[in-house]
């Protein structure tokens, strides 16, 4: 799956960045681009049956190769994946649910930001939520993280008419309204590739 | 996009290359990863103060290492936050047993990666505090934002902590001087182009050819409003006004004046800059007593100037007095 992130985030290298200079600062994409390329030749050759164990190694890896504030935030991320899921050689549908609630509180606990304060968080804790309902609501694994990336995908949308209120973009106040935001973006393109990448094995 | 580099992925390490090449007597520079200390680190027994960010501002930060300003710096990729790896290994290069001191500007990335360092550090018994820098009056400070950028009072606050450092103050006192630096600094800046981030090869906004930016980013972030351009004369007096209205400026102040270019402004219009700003000041009943004219904090190419001004005391006049020899910043040695 990380691999498969890694290539999803360098075919949206332009992209990503492209959202940023409209708000930021020109370099998600790039930035991003350099840390899962870090992060694929951190990974390349080594057969871990921990899923947790390599889920700590990306977020390591993403410390210390991003920068910006995509680094910290990202690299909680997948560190937080990583104690949710450690010594796991599998992944049950309810362990998926507890790596998503640590991950959230990780990224939460790292940018002090809110809902709605035009974040990644803003992609997060939609898939989170949609994804926690669809299991109650006895939906497959599949299933679960297929409406899990939908509602992220509308979280992502929903961030184009607010105002920022958190990281740079938030010194253009009003003007930062009518842009969709490029962190955001990129966790929707995780959840997504996740249910892509892990729907076919459920 | 027209730049004298090799490879845009390579132009960071090349570029400490260059430093490490040009001034071994004053720093050295290590590569895993990238950071730049004076090169008589660690100075037993002296507050080290560490600072960094993205690159492409130089000679900030960087070029500010060097007895009398700073023990570390940590260049992040252009306009990027370095790393926690980074700041942890220039904080213990640098540690002389009398704590250290992260200056860190006001932006997301630098603040959580700095605090991240400062979590690693603390928790190998380093004492480390961190002081943050944020004078751009550009940006409203409000608790709807991430608060106000730091901008031109970074260069005035490591060389005037850096003074009090090498005069063996304890932590505590140099951090105290360096909040009352960032206290009564204020700075505004504006744009007459864009820059273009390397690996980006585009520019990051676009100006037109009659227009400016005013309170423009060091990181070609939008500021207040587009303008169109105007005379010298109005373009320093809306700056000094926003700057003296927000500060802490009253009649019968001394001020250090920081006039700086961005990166692609040549030192004969920061004069006249200068000029407009010395009449401005004279106007107010505030007198210049020291100044500081040239690009020291700058947005790559980009052309356009900012201004600071900083309420001085006679004892932040004996700091900015004191020697400082780095290869940005020298006098007095």
């Amino acid at each position: 799956m990380i691999q498969t992130f890694a290539v999803v985030v360098a075919d949206n290298k332009t992209y990503l960045t492209e959202l940023d200079s409209a708000i930021g600062d020109a370099d998600h994409g790039i930035n991003m681009d350099r840390g899962f390329q870090a992060v694929v030749a951190k990974l390349d050759g080594q057969v871990s049956g921990d899923i947790g164990a390599t889920f700590k190694t990306a977020g390591m890896t993403l410390v210390s190769t991003v920068g910006g504030a995509s680094g910290p935030l990202y690299g909680t991320l997948f560190l937080q994946l990583g104690v949710a899921t450690a010594g796991k050689g599998t992944l049950e549908p309810d362990d998926w649910g507890a790596a998503l609630d640590a991950a959230v509180q990780g990224v939460t606990a790292r940018g002090k930001a809110e809902p709605r304060d035009k974040t990644m968080l803003d992609a997060l804790i939609p898939g989170r939520d949609a994804y926690h309902q669809a299991l109650a609501d006895g939906a497959s694994f599949a299933d679960a993280l297929h409406r899990s990336a939908k509602a992220s995908e509308e979280g992502m949308k929903a961030t184009i008419p607010l105002v920022a209120r958190k990281g740079r973009a938030s010194y253009l106040g009003e003007r930062s309204a009518g842009h969709q935001d490029p962190g955001a973006t990129s966790s929707f393109l995780l959840l997504e590739t996740v249910a892509d990448t892990w729907s076919g094995d459920a | 996009m027209k730049k004298i580099i090799n490879r845009p992925e390579d132009v960071v390490r090349e570029e400490l290359q260059g430093i490490e090449a040009a001034h071994a007597d004053l720093v050295k520079v290590f590569y895993d990863p990238y950071y730049v200390v004076r090169a008589d680190a660690p100075v037993k027994g002296k507050v080290a103060l560490v600072s960094g960010g993205g690159s492409g501002h130089e000679p900030m930060h960087g070029g500010f290492v060097g007895a009398g300003m700073l023990d570390a710096a940590c260049p992040g990729e252009v306009f990027t936050s370095p790393t926690p790896d980074q700041m942890e290994a220039a904080t213990k290069a640098v540690d002389g047993g009398a704590g250290v001191i992260h200056i860190v500007k006001n932006y997301t990335g630098d603040v959580m990666n700095f605090e991240m360092a400062a979590e690693l550090c603390r928790s190998e018994g380093i004492e480390v505090e961190s002081l943050l820098v944020d004078d751009d009056v550009a940006v409203q400070d409000s608790l709807y934002t991430a608060g106000r950028r730091g901008v031109g009072a970074t260069v005035l606050l490591e060389k005037i902590a850096g003074a009090a450092a090498e005069g063996k103050r304890p932590l505590k006192e140099v951090a105290d001087i360096g909040r009352e630096v960032n206290a009564n600094a204020r700075s505004m800046g504006m744009a007459l182009t864009s820059c273009t981030v390397p690996a980006a090869g585009k520019p990051t906004f676009e100006l037109g050819d009659d227009e400016m930016e005013m309170g423009v980013g060091i990181h070609g972030e939008p500021g207040r409003e587009r303008m169109k351009l105007a005379p010298a004369h109005d373009i320093v007096e809306l700056m000094a006004t926003a700057i003296v209205d927000d500060g802490p400026f009253a009649q019968g102040d001394k001020v250090l004046a920081f006039v700086n270019g961005m990166g692609g402004t040549p030192l004969i219009e920061l004069y006249i800059a200068y000029n407009e700003l010395n009449r401005f000041l004279t106007g107010r009943g505030i007198e210049i007593s020291r100044n500081l004219i040239g690009s020291y904090i700058t947005s790559l190419e980009m052309a356009g100037c900012s201004i600071t001004l900083l309420k001085l005391s006679d004892e932040l006049v004996r700091l900015w007095d004191a020697p400082v020899k780095t290869p940005g910043l020298r006098w007095g040695v």
